[in-house]
Parts: structure tokens; sequence; C-alpha cells
């Protein structure tokens, strides 16, 4: 059983992080993400077609569509791992498109990715892993950051797995390592790449927990990718539908299930 | 028939094969492809080298990755060098010693060994095992790295891969090198000695006074450091084609090996080259 999620969640004074550029402290106003008619295509294929989306601070928006629909490119457009064709994306009013690679190595502080398959440094432990962010961004010397690392893993019910690789453990416990990883640095917006798939529906239940105790507590702008209906419907303010690269729906959980879009009802006809 | 015509051949007139016009058009597509995937490849590789460079003079300066470079490319590699470079010694010694007897140069030996050791076969050997320990292992490293995302991650970080991956292998490949080439001309020298003594007994001080009677410290110079040309082909091959690896798990395999035949054969030309230009600068 995972401890409260209140025990990470302290404030960087009481949890001995240094302040990071940007980290959800020092947030601004405003929304956190806006997209404006992104465009992204893979040689002949477009995968998204001018995409708006504004994400405020402390939402969780979750992301649902087809495998295939460009939801993890939206992703990694944000955070800048993929260029978009065209469009702007503005991170807490700052124009990531164009930047330069030190201010949006910057603005990357700001933010927590987690992977789909939680990208793990398979050269370093757990524990490594999760000290690599602080390692990097803050001041904090080794006991200090031994002790948030212990804090952020205590949090994902993996405090006991310090010193194993992360080959010696399984897909859902690495999940939880990458998902600890990402909050290291308490950041102000978090993408979460598919962050149930794989876990165990107690585990799941924890971890979505994790995320709505997040955005209550910092005011964690949240985007969840997912093809986790119940997840989605437990985390998300609002729900993005993407189909053939445009947002088919943008609304409340209610509103998906009151539509009567065929493709949307034959999205939550396979789930029930 | 046509078909029967000896002079004509066969293949022409079969139903199904190309008529010779498209026969040559497809020839001549399939080499300006060819030129085309080279000219890209040097073009990417160029991209690269830049990106490095770009990154190599700011900060932070990834000391402790560098150091654990050193470790993994230097004291990692030194076992299977000294034993490269001892084997090629035993041999050279015992294959030279019956070429020398039969001139009557056999007082020759310890000074063709040396010479032979420190100039060309030490570094090269040097060269050819390090691209196939190291170099295959930074390709596969970063390669499966590549496909499991971590290079993503560590991008995502606000770290930047070029400087924390790239940079500290090519730099640790380029120190390292002239040292692991001194080791294996120690032990080439040394087990050189092994063969003579085995043959005819010698003391190993007098083989190396004999050894080193015409030899300088610029005879050592030129030819240990052009090795750090070959730790900077090594370090930056594996990890362009490291890091630019596609395709899942066969894609890491397919960069493992073009990062081990691509750096030897870039190693062998430098080795060419560098050669041609001690022997003018040195000489």
């Amino acid at each position: 059983m995972m401890p409260p999620a209140e025990d990470v969640l302290l404030a960087p004074e009481e949890s001995g992080v240094a302040t990071v550029v940007g980290s959800s402290s020092e947030r601004t106003d405003g929304p956190a993400v806006v997209l404006r008619g992104l465009h992204k295509s893979f040689g002949s294929q477009i995968v998204l077609n001018g995409i708006d989306l504004t994400v405020a601070s402390g939402e969780t928006l979750a992301v649902l569509g087809r495998s295939g629909t460009g939801k993890s490119v939206l992703l990694k457009l944000i955070i800048g791992l993929e260029k978009p064709d065209s469009g702007s994306i503005l991170i807490h009013g700052q124009e990531m498109i164009g930047l330069s690679l030190d201010s949006m190595n910057e603005i990357r502080k700001q933010m927590g990715f987690l992977f789909q398959h939680a990208a793990l440094y398979d050269s370093l432990t757990v524990e490594q892993n999760v000290a690599f962010p602080l390692q990097r961004h803050t001041r904090m010397n080794s006991s200090e950051q031994r002790t948030r690392v212990r804090e952020l893993l205590a949090s994902v019910g993996m405090e006991s797995d310090l010193n194993k690789m992360p080959s010696d453990i399984s897909g859902g416990m690495q999940k939880r390592v990458g998902l600890a990883r990402a909050l290291a640095l308490k950041p102000a917006i978090l993408l979460l790449d598919e962050p149930t798939a794989g876990l165990d529906p107690i585990t799941s239940g924890e971890i979505d927990e994790l995320i709505l105790k997040l955005q209550e507590e910092h005011d964690t702008a949240s985007i969840v990718v997912t093809h986790d209906l119940h997840s989605a419907k437990t985390v998300a303010d609002r729900i993005a539908l993407l189909h053939e690269g445009n947002v088919l729906l943008d609304g409340t959980f209610k509103e998906l299930e009151k539509s009567d879009d065929k493709f949307v009802l034959e999205f939550l006809k396979r789930d029930s | 028939m046509l078909t029967n015509d000896a002079r004509i051949p066969r293949r022409w007139f079969s139903p199904d094969a190309e008529p010779p016009a498209s026969f040559l058009r497809a020839t001549s597509n399939s080499f300006w492809n060819l030129i085309n995937l080279f000219l890209e490849w040097f073009g990417d590789l160029g991209l690269f080298v830049w990106q490095v460079m770009r990154m190599a003079v700011r900060r932070p300066f990834e000391g402790r990755e560098l150091l654990r470079q050193l470790d993994e490319i230097g004291s990692k590699s030194l076992p299977v060098v000294a034993l490269a470079g001892a084997a090629i010694g035993f041999v050279l010694s015992l294959e030279s010693r019956s070429s020398l007897v039969r001139f009557g140069a056999k007082s020759m030996l310890p000074a063709a060994l040396v010479y032979s050791i420190i100039h060309e076969t030490g570094p090269i050997v040097t060269g050819l095992v390090v691209c196939g320990r190291v170099g295959a292992g930074i390709g596969a490293e970063l390669g499966s790295m590549k496909v499991t995302e971590q290079i993503d991650a560590i991008e995502a970080s606000g770290v930047n891969p070029y400087k924390f991956l790239a940079f500290t292998r090519i730099v640790a490949c380029i120190l390292m090198l002239p040292l692991l080439t001194l080791a294996a001309d120690f032990c080439g020298v040394l087990f050189g000695w092994v063969a003579e003594t085995m043959v005819e007994p010698v003391s190993f001080h007098r083989f190396v006074d004999q050894g080193f009677a015409g030899t300088s410290f610029s005879d050592f110079l030129a030819p240990t450091f052009r090795t750090t040309v070959f730790g900077l082909i090594i370090g930056t091959i594996g990890c362009f084609q490291g890091m630019s690896t596609k395709g899942g798990t066969a894609g890491v395999g397919l960069s493992a090996t073009s990062s081990v035949v691509i750096s030897s054969l870039f190693v062998i030309l430098a080795d060419v080259f560098l050669v041609k230009l001690i022997l003018v600068f040195f000489s």
C-alpha cells in the first residue's frame, strides 16, 4: 500500500528541494499550456491537423483516441522532443517554437514527463534514476537528495527497491519509478503517457489518486494520454478526444457520454 | 531461334527479363541511390559533429560522466588490448626471427621488433581492438537507449544528450587510446622478449637496450598520438550510429555492427593518411 500522497507533496522548504526555475512554486498566472493550430506530419501521413487545446493551471486534461492518432506525439511536441510543422505552443505564456536550446531546457524543467514504457536509464539503479533530475537541476547535497528520492519512491510504493536495476523490476514497477522521477522537481506541468497501462487495478487507482492530489495541492496542470476510460473519468477535469488529426470533442466526461457522435459512441461502447 | 544463339546472352531474351534500356536505368538508379545514401550519411554525420562541438563549449562539462566513461572505455579495455599487444609481440618475434636468421641479421631482432611495434603494430592493433570492444559497445548502448526512449527522457529532463552521452564518450576515447597504445606497446615488447628468450635466452635488460638503441622519444610521440585520431573516429562513429538508431532491436544490432565496421574502416584509412603525414613532417 502506498503512503499518503501528502508525504511526497511537501512544500519546497519542508522537502528540502532547492527552487528550480519555473517549478510549480514559481508558476505564473494564466493557462499552463496553450496549443494553437498544431500540425504534424510524418512523411505523407498527417498525424495532427490543426490541434487547438488549452490546459489551465491545476487542470487535468485526458487525451483519448485510437492508437496512432498522435496522442503521444502531442506530448512530445509540448516538451519539445518533436518539432511541429506549424502552429504555436505556449507554456505559461512562453512560446516554445523557435526557442534556443538553453531556454527550452529551462522550460523543460517546469515539466515532468512519464514515458509510455517508463524509459528508465538502464545503467542506473532505481534510486539513481529518480535522483538524476535532482543532481542536474538542484543544489541539494547527497543526503538531501537521498531523502527526497526515498519520499518520492515511497509515494509510489517502491521504497524497498532502491538498489534494484530497472531490468530487475516489472513493467508496472518501472512505470511507478518513472512517475517518481517525473515528480522529482515538483513540476508545474505533468505530461503522462499511458500512466496506468500495465498496472494492476489497485496500483492504477493509487496512481490516479496521486495525480488528483498533485492537482489539489500544487495546482499542477496535467495532460494524461490514456486508453483507460475509468482512469480518465477519475483524474480528468476535461476530456479531449482525438480523431483523424483533429480534436473531435473537448469537454467533460459527462459531455463525452452524452455525445451522439458515431465515433464517440463506438469508442465508449468498446470500453463498456 | 534467337535464344539458341550462343553469342547473345540468353537472359536478355527471356520473357521475364527486363529490356536492356530499363536494366541500365535500374542499375544507374541504384548506383545514384547508393551515392545519395552515402552523401546523406556524411551530411548527417557532419550535423551530429556540429551539435556535439556546439555543446562542448557550454557548461556543465559533465566531469562525473566523463570519469565514468574513462573507466568504461580505458580501464575495461586494458586487458583485451594488453592481450592483443602481447600476442602480436610474441608472433612478430617468432616470425621475424626466422627471416632475420636467414639474412644473418639475428642481432637486429630486438630493434626490428620495437620499431615495428611502436611505429605501426601497437597503434593499429589498439585502434582495431578498441573499435571492436568500444565501438560496438557504444553503438549498442546508445542504440538501445534510443529505441527505449531513454535519450528522449534525458532530453525531456533538460539535459543535452549530445553533451551528456556523445561528448563524454568521444573525449574518453580520445584520451584513452594513446594510453592503451602504450600498454599494447609494452606488452608487445615484453612478449617479444619472452618468445625470443624461449628460443635463445637473453636478459630483458639487454633485449630492451638493443631494441631501443636506435629509437628516440620522437619515434614514440607521433605514432602514439596518432591514436587520438583513432579515438576521435571510434567515439564519433559509435555515438552517431547509436544515436541515429531506428527500428527496435534489429536496429540496435545494426548500429553495433555498423559502428564496428565503419570505425574500423575509417581507422585503417586514417592510419594510411597519418603515416604518410608523419613521414613527411617527422622523418
